[in-house]
Formats: structure tokens, C-alpha cells, sequence
């Protein structure tokens, strides 16, 4: 079981928290003007890494805030748990920058 | 019945409390035993060696181990509701009055009929299953081979006992209390960080129980007592570190009370342990040796044989043959010849020692043959001798006569020994074979585990020998019944890979996953494909380590607190009015208050009656509501509904709907502007946490720059909803500051004010009332703060009284919208309606501005006129019952395969037309609306007409006066 660290209630077990899939993915400002294709996109292509996965988590059973996670798929370790909003970290793999 | 002298018990020696002894029965024979006792021990101490049958030849087998690897002491233990299937003989502690039986066996141990199977055996090799059962089917044979299958049977009664879940946290979590982990606690618990050890046994120490140098004992015995004396350290015995998952997450299964004595707390505990670093110190375990009818009651692993004799004074045999691959066992037979035990031979496969044990031996007097492995043994119920081969030639050492024989009442063997490296591995440990100690080691290890001791790797150089000679069966896997034989068809057969090899023999896969066989397996796997045992690899290694059992997982969540119920603030009341209450999600809500000798089917129909005749009172309040507020509330729910909500005015309602972004209808309900900043909108009942986090969601994640306060308050304001002609003049009687006059409080539109308390001293009270209807008639939804919600039932049911005022149930209010059309999102929904489907367009045409799901009701898909569509559904005979769920087909197919065109969604016997109605989506349906179909149910049809979904009060006038 994963342990989360929320940044508003510490680390919590996984079993407080729904996953909400891949984070940072923007909504279209004017959906009714792009392609049937980049609006399917939009809804259904996501990422599959092998390694630094971006995704987003709800502390459901806490504070309910929504919170970003760079785990890595791989080893499930936890890189960075940072706001919504904020721009996507980047890592050198295994070196995590925090 | 006569108890049996404990006749293979030492007169001296042991760990166990020789002043307390204990009575238990054993197929229904009493026996006795000491306090310290395991119920493996006390059984050999009576020199009872036959246990079980095997689980496919029921072959006659005996306590191979002294621990938890133990493949074939296994028994019912208890009876009734704590009959216990499968324990295992050598971790189950003994306490007075055990029961125990054999399993796998009929009419008993010693004369078991399946033992017939035996004899014909070869017909049953592996895949046996795979290759015979499959004509004409597989289910032909099913039922019989699910009997003749599976180890033990199930307990017929509930399990009285309570299971418990514990969550605990540490800076280190050592695994295994022996003396590694033991050693390893004292110098870490040193640095005051807290510390906790599990170990699986009831006592502390592990293998150096198994010691007979006095000195080690002393210095366990202060060490643990220098342990129990720090206030950092948690000590927790008869407890199993089973799974390491993500993060140091360790689960440990602690058996409260192994005795059974006890029963006041919880039988099981399942702890959830997080700790910063975890020390597995989990040892390693014996291995057998590979040589022909190697299975016999009396073959035994070595240090099994040696913790007998020095942990609970038992000696296993009289006579005892040593087989060996490794220096280990010599101690074993120095132990046993300490205790005055004779040794039969020390039978080595190798060509010598790798220390100067076979000297030792000679000087004892003990005679060693090398290069010798056993050819067969003798003896079905119990091993008599065994027969020896030389290793190279695979013949008869024709030195101990003509055919080799060495009597013998108890074989010690030693086929090395692998580390427990189960928890390593599932920690995403990565293993080594070392060639040296024949076994997997750990080698990559992950971040914050460490292994000490034996877990480490085995203090024994081993040469594994795997013989190619076969007069009779040689047992790998004693649990599964998997011979050596099975891995030669399966490496025919081209099953190379140690994955398919292990599906395809089921070696390893029986409860004991293995922990003496798998290594044994794999070293046969790799000889005969000619691979290095580091190619052929192991298995992999997932939780649980030792079986656990169901309550333990279930904990707590048993019964009624399997899941939560939510009860309203009028919940006593409406019991008392009859109410026959139906989960609905996790609220308990009434279907119908069924009268006297009533059927529920008729309290539906009287109460459905008495709303358009009368009045009725239904209470609405789990009806979900979330207030929306702030100066960009109408903005967030522009986006989120796809009705118009800039246009709403304060004090006004309107029903609207959510989609997803795939433009799926998810919820529907009305929303109510409080204010010119604040909506109150109310979803299903059974959506109400999910609308309130989907709300969050885009608000939080997607539109943050919207200043919006999201709260649910479902559970803040209980809801009392009356419905029909004289509602309206049922409220006039309760004293408010409301209007409730229709041009001043028209349908669809909402109030806020003041009950006056009928007791003048206290505080008036705060209402809400939405005036609205899902039954047709007039409505008011009064909502009221919870604790006041059983009072304002009292209050409309004594208000009501003169219009015999009915309460109706859920099931009721769903034929009354039913009579009227009102759909039921997720009844007369599913997971692909859009809302032209249901005839919601409108509202989308008129909206300019984008909301959630809009772009994908412009796909081409979503445009099709041949959609699942929205109707109403007569039946031609207006008696004919009509079934949810039934399927739509054409007017001239009757019989099945036909295409179906739709599906009953919503059907009920309405009391107010006097006849069966029903809602359906159906394609194409708004084009056919006046189309004869038949409609088709469990094999049968029956004429029906698709109509408009809309079959009582077809204007609407009753909702305006």
C-alpha cells in the first residue's frame, strides 16, 4: 500500500485517497472548434510510462484536496507531491529532485 | 479410552514446562502432552507418526518439519464454528483439551479407501486433468474431481470468534525472532528509535531452541529479557509477517490466543505495519532430499529430528538413518547420539565432508558411507529401512548385504537449505543462486530492507544430487503430491520454463506455496534441460507467505458491519407507520408500509392511490444537496449543467442535468437559486457523493480561478415531502412565515423561512421548502435541520390527519413518476444515453455557452437516429405483467433469435389507470411511437405498443393549482 504524503495532512495510507488518472492534461479552451480526433484525444489518450508517471489523487477521506503525484510506475516510489496548478517537475530518473 | 504413555519422550531435556500436563485427542484417541508442546511434538512424543494422506494418492505421510514449511502435518483442528481446516500440527501450540483430526482420509488414517489410487498411479501423472477430462467436456466431470480435490473441508457453522485489524508504525520492523533478529532489536531498540519484532512461533529464539549448547540459551534468555525491559520495543510472538507490500508496509497475522482458551478478545489480529527500515531475519529452511518412496511417516528433515530432540525432549526415532548432502546433519547425529539415540548410517551423497565432521562421526563410532544416496525405503505406514545406493552406479551397496538394507525406524535427511527470502522478494529483491550453498541469496537489495543471518545465506557448502535411477516415485513437492516423474513428462512435453513448469506439475502451488519443493523442482527442471539453475530461476514469490485465513482479511466487516448504513432522523417513526425498509446504497429507506396482513405489492398500490386522491408524506432526506456558493457559483454550474443557470432567477428552480465529457446523462435533479451568489442543487439520492466529487474535482483541478465553496449538506437538513391535491392545505397548518399561496409560491420555486416552535420559550426553526414533484401532483419538499426532522413528520402526520395523510415508500413514488414520465437516471438510463436520447435537446440548442460533455454530443455517433431512445410501453392486454428488463423485438418475431431492439426499463402496475405501464429505451423508439412490438421475456412475448412516456395527467395541470 502506497503512503502519500499530503501536503496539507502528512503522510496517509493510499486507502484514504482516490486516484483521479494522469495529471496535467488541459481541457480544450474551445472544445466546439477542434477536431472530432483532438477531442477524442483529449478524453481518452493518456500516457503508459514505464517510469515517472504524472498523475493526480484526491485526499477523499482527509482534507479532499486534490494533489498531484510523480510516482514512478516501475518501483512505485514517490518523486514529488506537489499542488494542482503547479508546473510538471522534472526528474533525472532515480535522482527525484526534493 | 486409555491414555497412551508419552513412550518416545526423553526423560530429560527440552523447553517445555514438564509440571503441566495436558490432555488432547487425536482421532479421537486421548493422548497427552506438556505445556511448550506444539501439537506436532506431543504427537511424536506418543510416537504417533501417521498424520494425514497425501492429497492425490492419499499415500499414508508423517510431520515432516518443525515449522511452518510443514507439507504434510496437516489437520482439522477444534470443532463447530472454530473447526479449523488445515492447521498445521507443527506451529499449533498445544492446550488442554485439543481436538484434532486427520484429513484427506475415509474411514480413517490407517485404512483409507482413496489409498487405492496408489496402486494405479501411474495412470495419474501431471496433466493428467488436461489430457482426460476433456471429452465431450470438461463440466461432465467437474463436480466429481471438485470432491475428489482440495485439501480438508470447510466448516458448516458460523466462526463465533472475532478477527481484528490493527495499523502500527516503527522505525524498524524486524522480521523473525530468532537470534538474528533478536540481536538485531537489541542494538537498534539501543538508539531509543522504536522497534518491533514479530515472530511467527509462540516462542522466542527460532533454531536455537534446536540447540543442546546450554550457553546459547542463556544468553537468549537475556537478551529477550533486556528486551521486554525497553519501552521502545515491541515484542509480538505467534505473529507472521505474511506480505511486504509498497512503501514498508509489512502485514503480520498474530494469533491472539494460539491456545484457544480465550475467548473474549479476537481470535486473529491482522497488523498493518509501516515501518522506516524492515530487517528480515526470517531464516532459512531445510530442504528434503530427492530419493525413491522418500515420503514414508518417519522420513523427516534433519533439523526437524534435532529441534524434537533439544526443544521439546522428544525423540523422533530410536534407530535413526542420516541422508545427507551437506555437513549439517552431523550435528543432528551428534545430537541424537548424545541423547543416547543410535544412528543407523550417515548416508552423504558427496564424495566427502567439507570439515572434519566424518572424523568426528568415526571417532563416535557412527559409520558414514559417502558417494550414497537411498535406492527405496521399506515400510508404508511407517519407514522400517532403507535401502542404499551407490551414487554413480545407482546399484545396491552390496556391502551391508545382499540388497543394501539398513534398518532404520526414522530417516533424518538434510538437502540443504534455502534462505526465506519470500519477503525479500516480494519487496522487489532481487535474487542470486549461489552454486556454493546450492540456493537463492539475496543480492540486489531494495531501498531501506536488510537481511541478517541465516535469511542471508546458509552456513552449509551443499552438493544436490538428483538421482536419474526410478523404482518407485521420489517426492518433490509431499503437499501437491508432484514426483520427480511429472517434471520429466513435463520437460517431454516441452514445458521449459519454470513458470509453465510449475502450472503444468502444480508443484508448489498447494498451500505451503512450495517452501520445501520448489528448490528441489528447479534443480531437476535445470539437470534434465541441461540449463545452470541461475538460468532456470524461480518463481515468483507473492503475499501471503503462510495462508491466512478469511476473518482475518474480513476483520471487523462481518454482518452488520459489513458495510455502513445510514438511517434518516425520522427512522423510528417511520417503523413504526409499517415501513419494510430496502437498502438503497447505503441508506435504509421504506419500499412501502405494508398494513396488517397487506403485501407489499398492495401497500404500493393504496399508497400510490392516496397521493393523487389525497395527500401523501415520503421522506426525502437523503435526497442529495450540495451548496454552490460564491460570486462565480452560476458560472461553475453554467459549466457543469447543461441547462442555462445565469438565466435563473433567486428563489426560482429548475430541473437540469450533468453529463460526462463522453456526453453521457450522469444525474439529474433541480437546482435552486438562493441568492443572486448561491445555488443549493440537489442530485439522486445515490449520487450525492459523487456529484459533490466530480464537482471538486473540476473545480480544484480544471477551474481554480473560480471563486466557488463547494459543501454537501445531505445529512445538515432531513426532508419530509408531501404530494397531492390537499398538500398544499396540510402545510397551512403548521404555523410559518411562508406564503404559501400558489401565485406567491408557484410549482418550481423555493422558500426559505421560519417555523414558529409550538413551545414559545424556544427558538423558531429554520425551513426550506422547494415546492416540486416527482409524483405529478402539487409538492412541497420541506427540509427542516436534522434534529428537528422527527418533529416535523410528527407534525404533518398530525397536521394531516384530517386527509388521511399516507406515507409512501420509494417503491410507491416509482410507479407514480412512472405514471408521468419522470425518468430515473441509471433506471431509464445506462452508460450510453445521451440527452436527445430522453428528449433533452432543447435546452442544448438554446445554450450558447460550453459545458461539460457538450463537444461530444456533436460526434457524429451521438447524431444517429437510430439511437436507444426514450418511450413509454403498453402492453396490448392492459393486465399483461409486463418485467424489467424484458427485450424489445419486432411485432412479428415470437420466439428467440431475434434482434433486440431495446429493453424494459422501468414497469409497474399503475393504480390510477388500472393497468400495466411501462418506460423502455428502445431504438429508433421516438419515430415508432404508435409501432405494435412484442416484447420478449424469459421465452415468451407478448403484444405491446411503443407510446410517448407520458401516460397520467397528460397536460400537467395538477402540479400548477
Amino acid at each position: 500500500m502506497l503512503q502519500i504524503t499530503c501536503p496539507w495532512c502528512g503522510p496517509r495510507n493510499e486507502t484514504e485517497f482516490s486516484f483521479g488518472g494522469e495529471s496535467h492534461i488541459i481541457r480544450p479552451v474551445r472544445p466546439e472548434s477542434i477536431s472530432d480526433r483532438d477531442w477524442s484525444d483529449y478524453q481518452f489518450l493518456r500516457e503508459n510510462p514505464k517510469g515517472t508517471h504524472y498523475e493526480r489523487w484526491q485526499h477523499r477521506f482527509g482534507c479532499r484536496q486534490w494533489i498531484n503525484v510523480a510516482r514512478d510506475t516501475l518501483s512505485h516510489e514517490i518523486y514529488s507531491v506537489y499542488p494542482m496548478g503547479d508546473p510538471k517537475p522534472v526528474f533525472d530518473r532515480k535522482e527525484a529532485l526534493l | 479410552m486409555n491414555a497412551a504413555k508419552q513412550s518416545s519422550r526423553l526423560h530429560k531435556g527440552g523447553h517445555i514446562n514438564r509440571q503441566k500436563q495436558l490432555n488432547f485427542t487425536f482421532n479421537g484417541s486421548l493422548y497427552q502432552g506438556y505445556e511448550g508442546d506444539t501439537l506436532a511434538s506431543a504427537l511424536l512424543a506418543n510416537d504417533v507418526h501417521l498424520i494425514g494422506r497425501g492429497m492425490k494418492f492419499h499415500r499414508p505421510r508423517g510431520i515432516l518439519s518443525a515449522g511452518p514449511e510443514e507439507p504434510n502435518g496437516l489437520v482439522k483442528l477444534g470443532q463447530g464454528g472454530r473447526e479449523e481446516p488445515n492447521a498445521r500440527a507443527t506451529t499449533q501450540p498445544l492446550y488442554e483439551g485439543l481436538v484434532a483430526e486427520s484429513q484427506n482420509c475415509w474411514p480413517s488414517v490407517k485404512w483409507d479407501v482413496g489409498a487405492l489410487l496408489d496402486f494405479c498411479s501411474s495412470l495419474w501423472p501431471a496433466g493428467f486433468y488436461n489430457k482426460t477430462f476433456i471429452w465431450p467436456n470438461w463440466h461432465w466431470y467437474e463436480h466429481f474431481v471438485r470432491r475428489a480435490a482440495g485439501l480438508g473441508t470447510l466448516p458448516t457453522e458460523d466462526d463465533p470468534d472475532t478477527y481484528s485489524h490493527r495499523y502500527a508504525h516503527c522505525d524498524y520492523l524486524i522480521c523473525g525472532g530468532g537470534w538474528a533478529g533478536l540481536e538485531a532489536a537489541h542494538n537498534m531498540a539501543k538508539s531509543g528509535q522504536r522497534v518491533m519484532v514479530v515472530e511467527q512461533s509462540a516462542d522466542w529464539g527460532g533454531s536455537l531452541l534446536a540447540s543442546s549448547d546450554q550457553d546459547d540459551i542463556t544468553q537468549l534468555q537475556k537478551t529477550l529479557r533486556e528486551l521486554h525491559g525497553m519501552a521502545n520495543v515491541t515484542l509480538l510472538n505467534s505473529a507472521t509477517a505474511v506480505g511486504f507490500f509498497d512503501h514498508n508496509m509489512v502485514s503480520v497475522v498474530e494469533k491472539v490466543c494460539p491456545h484457544h482458551l480465550d475467548h473474549s478478545g479476537p481470535r486473529e489480529r491482522l497488523w498493518k505495519i509501516r515501518a522506516t527500515e524492515v530487517v528480515l531475519a526470517t531464516g532459512a529452511i531445510e530442504q528434503p532430499v530427492v530419493f525413491p518412496n522418500n515420503d514414508r511417516p518417519g522420513i523427516m528433515l534433519a533439523s526437524a529430528v534435532v529441534q524434537y530432540l533439544n526443544h521439546y525432549g522428544v525423540a523422533c526415532g530410536r534407530n535413526v538413518a542420516i541422508v545427507t548432502n551437506n555437513d549439517s546433519a552431523y550435528q543432528t547425529a551428534f545430537d541424537l547420539h548424545a541423547a543416547g539415540i543410535k544412528i543407523a548410517a550417515i548416508i552423504d551423497s558427496r564424495p566427502q565432508c567439507t570439515s572434519d565432521s566424518s572424523q568426528q562421526a568415526e571417532a563416535l563410532g557412527i559409520r558414514v558411507l559417502f558417494n550414497a544416496i537411498p535406492l527405496n525405503t521399506v515400510g508404508r505406514k511407517r519407514i522400517r529401512a532403507v535401502q542404499v545406493a551407490d551414487c554413480s552406479t545407482g546399484k545396491a551397496l552390496t556391502q551391508l548385504g545382499k540388497k543394501g538394507l539398513i534398518a532404520c525406524d526414522c530417516l533424518a535427511m538434510s538437502g540443504g537449505w534455502q534462505p526465506a527470502v519470500h519477503l525479500f522478494s516480494q519487496a522487489r529483491g532481487k535474487l542470486r543462486y549461489d552454486e556454493k550453498l546450492a540456493a537463492f541469496v539475496p543480492d540486489q537489495y531494495p531501498d531501506n530492507v536488510r537481511v541478517v543471518g541465516r535469511a542471508l545465506a546458509g552456513r552449509y557448502e551443499v552438493k544436490r544430487f538428483i538421482p536419474t535411477f526410478k523404482p518407485a516415485k521420489q517426492w518433490l513437492d509431499f503437499q501437491h503430491d508432484v514426483t520427480l516423474q511429472d517434471i520429466d513428462i513435463a520437460v517431454q512435453e516441452d514445458y521449459v520454463s519454470v513458470e509453465h513448469l510449475k502450472r503444468y506439475t502444480t508443484t508448489g502451488m498447494s498451500v505451503d506455496q512450495g517452501k520445501t519443493s520448489n528448490i528441489n523442482a528447479l534443480t531437476a527442471l535445470a539437470e534434465r534441460t541441461g540449463k545452470a539453475i541461475a538460468d532456470v530461476g524461480t518463481t515468483t514469490f507473492r503475499p501471503f507467505y503462510m495462508p491466512v485465513t478469511l476473518g482475518t482479511i474480513a476483520g471487523r466487516r462481518r454482518g452488520a458491519l459489513y458495510a455502513p448504513t445510514r438511517q434518516t432522523p425520522m427512522h423510528q417513526l417511520l417503523k413504526q407507520a409499517g415501513a419494510e425498509f430496502w437498502d438503497y446504497g447505503h441508506w435504509q429507506r421504506p419500499a412501502a408500509y405494508p398494513q396488517a396482513q397487506e403485501t407489499l405489492h398492495a401497500a404500493m398500490q393504496r399508497e400510490a392511490l392516496a397521493v393523487r386522491n389525497s395527500v401523501g408524506i415520503y421522506d426525502g432526506s437523503p435526497l442529495g444537496k450540495i451548496e454552490v456558493r460564491g460570486p462565480d457559483a452560476a458560472e461553475f454550474l453554467n459549466r457543469l449543467y447543461i441547462n442555462n443557470v445565469h438565466s435563473l432567477k433567486p428563489g426560482k428552480a429548475r430541473y437540469g442535468m450533468m453529463l460526462d465529457e463522453k456526453g453521457i446523462v450522469i444525474d439529474d435533479g433541480i437546482f435552486v437559486r438562493l441568492n443572486e451568489s448561491d445555488f443549493l442543487v440537489h442530485t439522486t439520492s445515490g449520487n450525492a457523493e459523487h456529484i459533490l466529487a466530480w464537482m471538486e474535482e473540476w473545480q480544484q483541478c480544471e477551474w481554480p480561478d473560480l471563486n466557488v465553496l463547494i459543501r454537501s449538506v445531505t445529512t445538515q437538513w432531513a426532508n419530509a415531502t408531501i404530494s397531492g391535491p390537499n398538500a398544499r392545505k396540510v402545510l397551512e397548518q403548521l404555523d410559518s412565515d411562508i406564503d404559501l399561496s400558489n401565485e406567491d409560491f408557484p410549482h418550481m420555486s423555493f422558500r426559505e423561512g421560519l417555523f414558529s416552535n409550538s413551545n414559545s420559550d424556544a427558538e423558531d426553526v429554520p425551513v426550506r421548502i422547494m415546492r416540486a414533484s416527482f409524483t405529478g401532483e402539487m409538492g412541497y419538499e420541506i427540509n427542516v435541520p436534522s434534529s428537528y426532522g422527527a418533529a416535523l413528520w410528527q407534525n404533518l402526520m398530525t397536521a394531516g390527519r384530517a386527509f388521511e395523510i399516507t406515507p409512501y415508500g420509494v417503491e410507491s413514488l416509482m410507479i407514480l413518476r412512472s405514471e408521468k414520465g419522470y425518468l430515473h437516471v441509471g433506471a431509464d438510463t445506462d452508460g450510453r444515453t445521451i440527452p436527445d436520447d430522453i428528449g433533452w435537446s432543447g435546452p442544448i440548442k438554446n445554450k450558447q455557452a460550453d459545458f461539460i460533455g457538450k463537444r461530444s454530443l456533436l460526434l457524429a455517433e451521438q447524431q444517429r437516429q437510430d439511437r436507444f431512445q426514450y418511450v413509454g410501453i403498453e402492453p396490448v392486454n392492459g393486465q399483461q405483467e409486463l418485467t424489467m428488463g424484458s427485450h424489445i423485438i419486432n411485432s412479428e418475431m415470437h420466439s428467440a433469435p431475434a434482434e433486440s431492439q431495446g429493453y424494459v426499463t422501468s414497469a409497474f402496475y399503475s393504480p390510477n389507470l388500472n393497468r400495466w405501464i411501462a418506460l423502455g429505451l428502445v431504438k429508433s423508439g421516438r419515430a415508432r411511437i404508435g409501432e405494435g412490438i412484442n416484447i420478449f421475456h424469459r421465452g415468451k412475448t407478448s403484444p405491446a405498443k411503443i407510446v410517448a412516456p407520458l401516460f397520467f395527467d397528460q397536460e400537467g395541470g395538477r402540479l400548477h393549482v
